[in-house]
């Protein structure tokens, strides 16, 4: 089953690559997602693994999965080495630069089954995907609050900045 | 001309029955169970559990990650045991399909037709022989030390834990210094409408000798309506089925470096029962949780 959500967030991509790519903040956006434990030497880049778990109608369903691209502030894309079979991939672009309201729009990708299942995985994977969707959509509308809070104390702490910067220069 | 009491021609049926039987039972092989082909029927497993059974595990988070351990649980459901399917698929898909699991069956479950393939899941059959052997290569084991006597209680006593004093799961875990984790399920019970254990019937045919079985239990089961011995099984109601792991018991931690038997047992079985009258507590409706 292949699903795709996609959010824009009044935030540049590399605000939101800090979220999306922090094992430690993914159980904190990930709706229904009950593990994403690092259990890998290195916890982030091209090679690192997670064991991750989603709860899924009766079961906590996952993978050990391992990630097999990592662009910074673009694409973050993992597969399944044991358990469901899964791909996913973070896609992040860069939005309205030029205008405005420059923003990131992100895209979230996810496939899943299980190979050789037949019949019953195919109806498994129809019966499961509008949890799994509703899962994604609240995942990314979460992911959007989250950045666009953490950007706007972002902001505001630049602007503070800004302001003791000239009044230090006025006192001069 | 010599008499005969009433119970000697049953009991012969019973005993060439059994014969018959225990030549099919099949040779318990731990090799026999197969990850691929756990991992093909995990759909299946899911749609039945999720859709028909509406089932809940909890406390998976309890069970060490990894090493032999024993899953200690309550038995429910009489020769259709929903909760056991459940937690299988729980256990397969939260610790993965590679870490291995056996559960410990009655015989007759495994030499019944269309059951083997139970083996392909890791069930064998119930031998101290057998738990001692899965234990040794560092597996998880799931008994059900009540057995056909619990599985087949009356269903106005489905939320009492009735291990029936039987004691060797704590020899066990002592034997192998592992940590037990207590199971405790609901709904199982709520699957049929279970009568009687029928053990008067059981003793008087002698079933207890031949087949080691202590019940011939009646209930009232679809398709068959009233079901006595539920050999042919059944088509379980669709109860709601909610489990729970309680962490984990260290015997030599919590009970010194020569565990009273009794005393493991009284405690494993006090947590079960608490833990089973939260769970009775939780559900408002017969079958429906």
């Amino acid at each position: 089953m292949r699903l795709e959500t996609t959010v824009d967030i009044a935030a540049p991509p590399e605000a939101v690559w800090a979220f999306v790519s922090d094992p430690a903040r993914v159980l904190h956006f990930m709706s229904g997602v009950t593990r994403w434990e690092v259990v890998s030497d290195q916890p982030t880049g091209c090679g690192a693994r997670y064991r991750t778990l989603m709860r899924v109608g009766s079961a906590e369903v996952g993978s050990l999965i391992e990630v097999v691209e990592f662009a910074e502030n673009s694409e973050l894309a993992w597969t399944s080495l044991t358990g469901i079979d899964q791909r996913a991939r973070w896609r992040l672009r860069a939005r309205g630069l030029d205008g405005e309201h420059p923003h990131t729009h992100v895209a979230f990708r996810l496939s899943y089954g299980v190979a050789g299942a037949g019949v019953s995985g195919w109806i498994a994977e129809r019966l499961s995907a509008p949890q799994v969707r509703q899962n994604l959509r609240r995942s990314l509308t979460q992911l959007k609050r989250q950045v666009e809070q953490e950007q706007l104390r972002s902001d505001a702490a630049g602007r503070r900045e800004q302001k003791r910067t000239r009044a230090s220069f006025s006192n001069l | 001309m010599r008499r005969h009491s009433p119970a000697a021609l049953p009991r012969r049926l019973v005993e060439t029955l059994a014969g018959q039987i225990v030549g099919h039972i099949p040779k318990a092989d731990l090799d026999e169970r197969d990850p691929d082909y756990i991992r093909e029927n995990l759909p299946l497993l899911w749609l039945v559990s999720s859709l028909y059974f509406r089932g809940e595990v909890r406390g998976l988070g309890n069970i060490p990650e990894d090493g032999p351990v024993l899953l200690v649980g309550n038995h429910s459901g009489g020769n259709v045991t929903p909760d056991t399917m459940v937690f299988t698929l729980a256990f397969s898909t939260y610790f993965g399909v590679e870490r291995p699991f056996f559960q410990l069956a009655h015989n007759l479950v495994l030499s019944a037709p269309g059951l083997g393939r139970l083996r392909k899941f890791g069930t064998v059959a119930a031998s101290h022989e057998n738990a001692e052997r899965a234990l040794s290569t560092g597996a998880a084991l799931l008994v059900y030390p009540g057995g056909d006597r619990e599985a087949h209680r009356p269903s106005w006593e489905g939320n009492h834990v009735n291990f029936a004093r039987r004691k060797g799961w704590v020899r066990l875990a002592a034997a192998h210094d592992v940590p037990i984790v207590p199971v405790v399920a609901i709904g199982g019970q709520e699957t049929a409408l279970f009568l009687s254990r029928g053990e008067g019937l059981a003793k008087f045919l002698g079933l207890d000798r031949a087949l080691r079985l202590k019940v011939l239990p009646i209930s009232i089961a679809p398709p068959w309506g009233l079901n006595i011995g539920d050999f042919g099984g059944h088509l379980p109601l669709p109860a709601k089925i909610t489990i729970e792991a309680l962490p984990p018991v260290h015997l030599r931690e919590e009970f010194g470096p020569e565990p009273d038997v009794d005393e493991v047992y009284d405690h494993v079985t006090g947590l079960m029962q608490d833990t089973l009258d939260g769970l009775a507590a939780e559900r408002r409706f017969w079958v429906i949780g």
